[in-house]
């Protein structure tokens, strides 16, 4: 029995060699994050059993529970689930291409541009009663210019006879600094109550997500997905390096912007709806890689799985930690990613 | 390149001449209008009027602050870039204002605490923990951590210690607006008696950096070179963390954060001077209290009558500067 699969679709489009194993490996991530969606539904203020969750889901069951799961727990959930998938894939994508493994969205300051847009957003267009003067609509707009603005800068600012990896993380954290210092000058100048909505969604958080939200997010995630998993096999060129992908053909610059482009794009949606979830970005490829090894093909969807299931336990943990309050998700994944992120570190020093 | 001892001796005069105007130009301007004479008299016949109260009580406590917190920055960054060899290390990218802002919050939020005196002791420790975890992450064992990797460290404990800081303030709305603007870094609105307080250490600080200064000029050369003649290089360390605590947390504890100071000066000092610690020192001082009092005339000017917090300012005047060494750094290494 052969261990690999090779997967065509189209003359160019899609391919690479499906493993076995990772096959294998990829499915049970799968069933521990359906198992992490269902406990997450049923856990909160709550306790809604998962023999009662199943056919709330298909539209039966209890009408309490009915409006606990659809109109609360699950939109938000869905957001968390939608908001990993998309900081996962932007991460994967982003360390491919600088080849370095700390690169991600929050530390060279892509989700940093979105949040000072967002809070700009949120501070000049809302008139002296604390209405917002323009649709809510808007604001993902506001996040996606904000995460291009940063990448654009961080990208020409880094650029110097070709794009250094280290160069790039130095000006995003510089960047990312910069960003910071904007975000509070706004406010300040801001009212204090949209201060305070402001420092909640900088941290991250998904409570009280909508289903309108999630039917705009929804679309913009899948597509950018279904593109990056048409970009794999240019990312698994790319990490080779400059030379050898350039030996083999691919036209550097060109994918370069591309991938930027869609990481941005991922990174601006989630940043809409959940704030500066951070550090799922570096975690997720990371940990992906670890299980299946680093062919792009198969690595763009464990990091979504494990992406997702990062960011729905975070949201859970924040959930019943401080019951009744709501501590903010990105606090966890802050506290579970910057020790991992040092341990990084100094995996990496050994290894030299 | 070897500088005269004179030329080093006129530019750190002419330094202290400049910050000497900057506090006059400090105490006189801003959206109170005084003049010189006003000044003057405040001194020497105060008769209570609007004008006096506002240059004894606001505007000369901001201006000696200012100077003070930009100079123990500004020296604290000359320190950390010589022990660790990087010229992006200071304060704020090794998270110390990051720690200190994150343990005036939880005194505010879990202990209630409301006292500026209070907030200052308690930035200390905060930058303190900071300062020995970061350097305590360089030197765990005798490989340390490339100066890229102690940066990107000091980012993660940044981006920590800050989402934890704005979890604790999502879960208490009251505190946020209490500390905000502390948050925000400032030297404006802080009591003199904080300064009173926290200059003993920072003065301390000075003293030992400048009594060091020849070690360092030594160390600069590298541990072994430093080793080889005959410095201690372990206690010279420890020597380091100890002015930096002093410096960086007394500046913190009155002023809150205020980034790039630490970045920008000791590498323009460099420029200007050379690398020997014994000139370096006092000018970086100097040009840090210039830096951080024309940037806090300036944030009186450009929202009138609002103003922009210092922390802010100096950010916008210091990321192009940390863009241009960073390019700088990620090519050599």
């Amino acid at each position: 029995m052969k261990r690999f699969v090779p997967i065509r679709i189209g003359k160019n489009a899609v391919s690479f060699l499906l493993d076995k194993l990772t096959v294998l490996r990829v499915t049970i991530a799968l069933i521990v994050t359906v198992a992490v969606f269902l406990i997450s539904l049923g856990l909160g203020e709550v306790w809604v059993p998962p023999q009662e969750i199943i056919p709330v889901l298909f539209g039966g069951g209890d009408p309490f529970n009915q409006l606990i799961i659809r109109d609360f727990r699950l939109p938000r959930i869905l957001i968390a689930l939608l908001v990993g998938v998309a900081l996962a894939v932007a991460g994967a994508l982003l360390q491919g291409m600088v080849r370095n493994p700390l690169a991600s969205p929050d530390i060279i300051g892509i989700s940093g541009g979105a949040s000072v847009f967002v809070v700009g957003f949120l501070v000049l267009f809302s008139d002296s009663n604390g209405a917002l003067t323009v649709s809510i609509q808007w604001l993902p707009v506001a996040a996606f210019l904000g995460a291009l603005l940063a990448a654009v800068l961080v990208y020409s600012f880094s650029w110097k006879n070709g794009l250094s990896p280290v160069r790039l993380v130095l000006i995003g954290i510089g960047l990312s600094m910069f960003m910071n210092a904007c975000t509070t000058l706004l406010m300040l100048i801001g009212p204090i109550y949209r201060a305070s909505q402001a420092n909640i969604w900088i941290t991250g958080s998904v409570n009280g997500s909508t289903w309108g939200q999630v039917w705009i997010l929804f679309p913009w995630v899948l597509v950018l997905f279904i593109l990056s998993l048409f970009m794999a096999r240019h990312v698994n060129l790319l990490e080779l390096g400059e030379d050898v992908s350039k030996a083999m053909g691919s036209r550097i610059s060109k994918q370069r912007i591309g991938i930027l482009l869609l990481s941005t794009g991922l990174v601006g949606g989630s940043v809409a709806f959940a704030g500066g979830i951070g550090f799922v970005g570096l975690m997720a490829p990371h940990l992906a890689r670890k299980l299946i090894g680093s062919s792009y093909g198969s690595l763009i969807p464990m990091s979504a799985i494990i992406g997702a299931a990062l960011v729905m336990l975070a949201d859970l943990i924040g959930r019943l930690i401080a019951a009744p309050l709501e501590v903010p998700a990105g606090v966890f994944t802050a506290a579970i990613g910057a020790p991992y992120f040092i341990y990084l570190l100094f995996k990496e020093r050994s290894r030299k | 390149m070897k500088k005269s001892k004179w030329f080093s001796i006129l530019s750190i005069g002419s330094s202290f001449l400049l910050m000497m105007l900057l506090i006059a130009a400090s105490v006189r301007y801003g959206y109170q209008q005084t003049s010189f004479s006003q000044i003057l008299h405040s001194f020497t016949s105060f008769n209570g009027s609007n004008a006096h109260l506002v240059i004894q009580s606001v505007r000369i406590p901001r201006a000696l602050i200012a100077a003070a917190v930009g100079a123990s920055l500004a020296v604290a960054g000359v320190l950390m870039q010589t022990l660790t060899k990087n010229p992006l290390a200071s304060p704020s990218i090794f998270g110390v204002n990051a720690g200190a802002g994150l343990a005036v919050v939880i005194a505010v939020t879990v202990f209630n605490v409301t006292s500026l005196q209070a907030f200052a002791l308690l930035a200390f420790l905060g930058a303190g923990v900071a300062i020995v975890t970061v350097f305590g992450l360089g030197s765990l064992d005798r490989k340390g951590l490339s100066p890229l990797q102690l940066t990107l460290a000091g980012a993660a404990m940044t981006a920590l210690f800050s989402s934890v800081t704005q979890g604790l303030l999502v879960l208490n709305e009251s505190a946020l607006e209490q500390v905000l603007f502390w948050l925000a870094g400032s030297v404006q609105g802080r009591d003199i008696e904080l300064l009173w307080t926290t200059l003993p250490y920072i003065a301390i600080g000075f003293a030992l950096a400048l009594f060091f200064a020849p070690s360092f000029n030594v160390l600069a050369m590298g541990d072994d070179v430093a080793n080889g003649l005959g410095v201690k290089t372990g206690m010279l360390k420890v020597w380091i963390g100890i002015i930096v605590i002093l410096l960086a947390g007394g500046s913190v504890a009155i002023a809150g954060p205020i980034g790039f100071i630490g970045i920008m000066i000791p590498h323009l000092a460099r420029k200007w001077i050379g690398i020997d610690h014994r000139w370096l020192i006092p000018l970086s001082a100097f040009l840090g209290a210039n830096l951080l009092l024309l940037a806090d005339i300036m944030a009186r000017y450009i929202i009138m009558p609002q103003e922009i917090p210092v922390g802010v300012m100096t950010a916008l005047i210091g990321t192009p500067i940390f863009i241009y060494i960073a390019r700088k750094v990620g090519t050599s290494s």
